[in-house]
């Protein structure tokens, strides 16, 4: 199997370049591109890239496999090679630090500016503040989302404009505190949404539904973000 | 930077709303046009005039020029703010897309007075 792999490594690198690896991969067996990952750094020690719970839980693997980001500790190889050949980027878009490991920071700027908390300003219960079993079903496609960022570096409009478009991975955060029923911030939430980039951006491209290793929606979160929106102004 | 000052209506949803709503008339125009061409056959310069001596074609398509006009500013704005920025073109990339801007201004308001002169001139 041919594994090609990004490298960059800003200190001794002037630019990046691919390196290939030949790798024979066990028989009988369905690798994750993860474990393929762990084979490569045997043979190089210096391949870097982030890892933690290799479940796809933690999000912190996110990559680019033959050209669809994807975590790569649930991706198995054989569903991502063609032709016995791989080729594995950093999630596209974002600053490389080192080889796989992107700066995450524009995401992140992202996700802060929706205010990704309850915000109540109501004396609070005794006890907790409760939500019927319908709504409570309201949050869910939405909670789920692991912040791995594979939908908002796959979305042609956060590579242009990824300081003023909020991606969809934010505006799924931002949906999701907005059908909250225990949330009493909707109006300042909808407020700072209504610029022509924050949400207008979004083109339904739908690049975002097509890669989230959680199955989730952004595009329809972001259709009732602007539904919202315009029920609000007429 | 790239900033929101002009855009159309300087919000995302008046923008999307006039997009939206411009596309309809534009849609109802074309779709009403190629129904007529459609339906009369060959049309000579005497059924031309006819029909756009009509006070309801006249504003219909003074209508659909508005809107070609809103609708066009809109798309080609997103467009601008989209790919003509300091990432790709560096320090300049502000007058660029101003450049850009002035020219979609110049060529849709043409349009649009061009149009009225072939409505309502001699
Ligand atoms: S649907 Fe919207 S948010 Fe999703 S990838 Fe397309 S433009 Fe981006
Ligand atoms: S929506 Fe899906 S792809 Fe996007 S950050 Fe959340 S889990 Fe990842
Ligand atoms: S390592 Fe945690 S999601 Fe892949």
């Amino acid at each position: 199997m041919q594994v090609s792999v990004y490298r960059y490594d800003p200190d001794k690198d002037a630019a990046p370049y691919m390196q290939d690896f030949d790798i024979e991969l066990p028989a009988g067996k369905d690798l994750m591109v993860l474990d393929l990952l762990a084979l490569l750094k045997e043979r190089d020690e210096t391949v870097s890239y982030r890892r933690s719970c290799r479940e796809g839980v933690c999000g912190s693997d996110g990559v680019s496999m033959n050209g669809k980001n994807g975590l790569a500790c649930i991706t198995p190889v054989s569903e991502v090679a063609k032709g016995g050949k791989l080729t594995i980027k950093p999630l596209p878009g974002l600053p490389v630090i080192r080889d796989l490991v992107v700066d995450m920071e524009q995401f992140y700027a992202q996700y802060r500016k929706i205010e990704p908390y309850l915000i109540n300003n109501e004396v609070p219960p005794t006890r907790e503040r409760l939500q019927s079993p319908a709504e409570r079903e309201k949050l869910d496609g939405l909670y789920e989302c692991i912040l791995c960022a594979c939908c908002s570096t796959a979305c042609p409009s956060f590579w242009w404009n990824p300081d003023k478009f909020i991606g969809p991975a934010g505006l799924l955060q931002a949906y999701r505190f907005l059908a909250d029923s225990r949330d009493t911030a909707t109006e300042e939430r909808l407020a700072n949404l209504d610029d022509p980039f924050s949400v207008f951006r979004c083109r339904g491209i739908m690049n975002c539904v097509n890669v989230c290793p959680k199955g989730l929606n952004p595009t329809r979160a972001i259709g009732h973000i602007r539904n919202m929106l315009l029920k609000r102004a007429v | 930077m790239v900033t929101q000052v002009t855009s159309f209506s300087r919000n995302g949803l008046s923008d999307f709303i006039v997009q939206r709503a411009t596309a309809y008339i534009l849609a109802a125009y074309t779709v009403f046009l190629v129904g007529y061409l459609l339906i009369q056959g060959e049309m000579v310069y005497a059924d031309w005039q006819m029909l756009f001596s009509h006070t309801w074609m006249q504003i219909f398509t003074m209508l659909a020029l508005v809107s070609t006009c809103a609708h066009a500013w809109i798309g080609m704005w997103t467009i601008g703010t989209d790919y003509i920025r300091e990432h790709y073109f560096g320090q300049s990339a502000n007058g660029y897309r101003l450049i850009y801007q002035v020219i979609c201004i110049l060529t849709l308001a043409s349009y649009l007075f061009w149009g009225v002169k072939i409505l309502w001139g001699n």
